[in-house]
């Protein structure tokens, strides 16, 4: 059995879905890969918990949820994120902290340091590959450890690993998709109930898809991001977020849904890399591939040998994106 | 631009490559080939229909190329307005003189605005339009949009292409 130590640095939606999928998944990833999963320190905000010897999961998750992590056994306050990831002695460090992409920061400092502690490095965090992806690969290979970020782009849809893994042989000549499952839930609202853009929007803000400052996803951010993190990894496009050409779904009117509906279009925010990368609202035929409504993320990659490959599923959520970062984590461990 | 030809081939082999090729060769696209083995011309050659897409300025030497590889040329087609794509417009579409967008479209010669729909909520607020275009090919469909996005980003007007 080998045995792999693990730390996560940011417990709040998704460090702490991890923690409960690793709960739920030990034993099964014990029996088939022989690899126990091993969680010894967290890293937060204002402290962390740390645990040499191996801590429950399951109840971090529980203690996190109910906003009392400080009542843990373990807690130390000033075991905060980077303190942990220099001095707890992890295999993996797997970094969710929130994105920021002006600065990268705090997830950028996190990396390079776990990099520097000779950690590989899992993350859902897009900010610091939007703003220095080549710095981050580059440490990463000088300090010989693994990098991965599956969860960055398309939460649980594999993107970067069916490429990597799976689709080895082929070039990717271009990839277009709806990445962002806020702006697909509104234009699909809009489209189907006939509801401002508004009325769209604070629906979702009820229903937890959008945040109270929603400008980074209905700005077409969040797509750009993603597109970043894709040219650079996918297309070897050496480009950081200002590459990205960006119109978001701000300006959409109903009546345009409406008169693109009678012709048989929905309109989609798709993000597209080929010779640019743009991001944009564009017409898209209802019974096209691409056309899928709700919070749903798709993207069809289109390449030399396989022609079209498409992918779809939950662009977001704390156990659907778990999915991704067990598959980094696993790969890593295999190696 | 969306081109169709009758061509006429001997009956010995390797004559249809001899017509493929040299569309290729100028980047063309063949969009379809119709091959009539069992039908003979009066004067004993095949006769053979090829679609294809190309640029407009490269017709003319293709067309040069076939005859010297041997084949009969008996007619060239130009198929007008094939490709039809639709866009919409959002923003002040009739203060920025909808007419002239449209005429600057019919202009090129390439493609023409079909069929417009409009809806304006208010006065003060932005109206949406679509706009159906034609045009003799998907280049020229290309060209349109990119024209189109000229004068959007001159109108300040947002412009939904299609994927
Ligand atoms: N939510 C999704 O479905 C989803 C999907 C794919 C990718 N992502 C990405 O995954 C990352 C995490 O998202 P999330 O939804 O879990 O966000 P979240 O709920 O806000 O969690 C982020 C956590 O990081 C903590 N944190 C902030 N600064 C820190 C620091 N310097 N050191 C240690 N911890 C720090 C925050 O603590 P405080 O609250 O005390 O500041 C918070 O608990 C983001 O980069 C996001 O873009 C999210």
């Amino acid at each position: 059995m080998k045995k792999i130590r693990i730390s996560i640095i940011g417990f709040g939606v998704i460090g702490s879905g991890v923690a409960k999928a690793i709960s739920k998944k030990r034993d099964h990833i014990k029996h088939r890969y022989g690899i126990d999963l091993d969680l010894v320190g967290i890293g937060e905000n204002n402290g962390g918990i740390v645990c040499e010897k191996g801590l429950d999961p399951m109840e971090a998750y529980n203690l996190a949820r109910s906003r009392e992590m400080n009542k843990h056994p373990c807690w130390k306050e000033d075991m905060k994120g980077i303190k942990v990831i220099r001095e707890v002695d992890a295999d993996i460090v797997i970094e969710t902290t929130p994105t920021n992409i002006d600065s990268g920061e705090p997830g950028l400092s996190h990396m390079l340091t776990a990099f520097k502690n000779k950690r590989h490095v899992v993350t859902s965090n897009k900010g610091p590959l939007a703003v220095a992806y080549k710095e981050l690969i580059r440490a990463a290979e000088e300090n010989e450890v693994q990098f991965r970020f599956e969860a960055s782009v398309g939460g649980a849809m594999p993107v970067f690993n069916l490429v990597r893994e799976t689709l080895q042989a082929n070039k990717i000549l271009s990839i277009k998709g709806i990445l962002n499952g806020t702006c697909n839930y509104i234009l699909t609202r809009m489209s189907t109930e006939g509801m401002t853009y508004e009325h769209a929007l604070s629906e979702a803000q009820e229903l937890g898809i959008a945040e109270t400052d929603p400008s980074y996803d209905v700005e077409g951010k969040d797509t750009a991001c993603k597109l970043v993190i894709i040219a650079n990894d996918i297309f070897g496009i050496d480009s950081t977020y200002k590459d990205v050409e960006i119109e978001g779904i701000t300006g959409i009117t109903l009546e345009s849904l409406k008169l693109a509906s009678d012709k048989g279009y929905a309109i989609k925010l798709i993000g597209e890399v080929e010779e640019r990368l743009i991001v944009a609202p564009r017409l898209v035929p209802k019974d096209h591939l691409l056309a899928v409504g709700g919070t749903l993320n798709i993207m069809s990659l289109n390449t030399d040998l396989a022609g079209e490959i498409t992918i779809t599923g939950k662009g977001a959520g704390a156990i659907e994106t778990s999915s991704s970062i067990l598959s980094d984590v696993i790969n890593i461990a295999k190696l | 631009m969306r081109i169709t030809t009758d061509l006429e081939l001997k009956d010995t082999p390797g004559q249809l490559v001899l017509a493929l090729q040299p569309i290729s060769d100028f980047d063309g696209n063949i969009v379809s080939v119709v091959h009539h083995r069992d039908k003979k011309t009066p004067r004993g050659m095949i006769p053979v229909q090829v679609a294809f897409e190309i640029d407009r300025d490269k017709v003319n030497d293709l067309i040069d190329k076939l005859k010297k590889n041997g084949i009969i040329v008996a007619r060239v087609g130009e198929e007008r307005l094939r490709e039809s794509g639709v866009v919409m417009l959002i923003g002040h579409i009739v203060h920025s003189d909808i007419r002239d967008t449209i005429d600057q479209i019919d202009a090129t010669g390439y493609a023409e605005v079909v069929d417009l729909a409009m809806s304006m909520p208010g006065i003060n607020q932005r109206s949406s339009a679509r706009l159906m275009i034609n045009a003799t090919g998907k280049k020229e469909m290309e060209s349109a949009v990119d024209l189109l996005r000229d004068i959007a980003c001159e109108k300040d007007l947002l412009l939904i292409e299609p994927i």
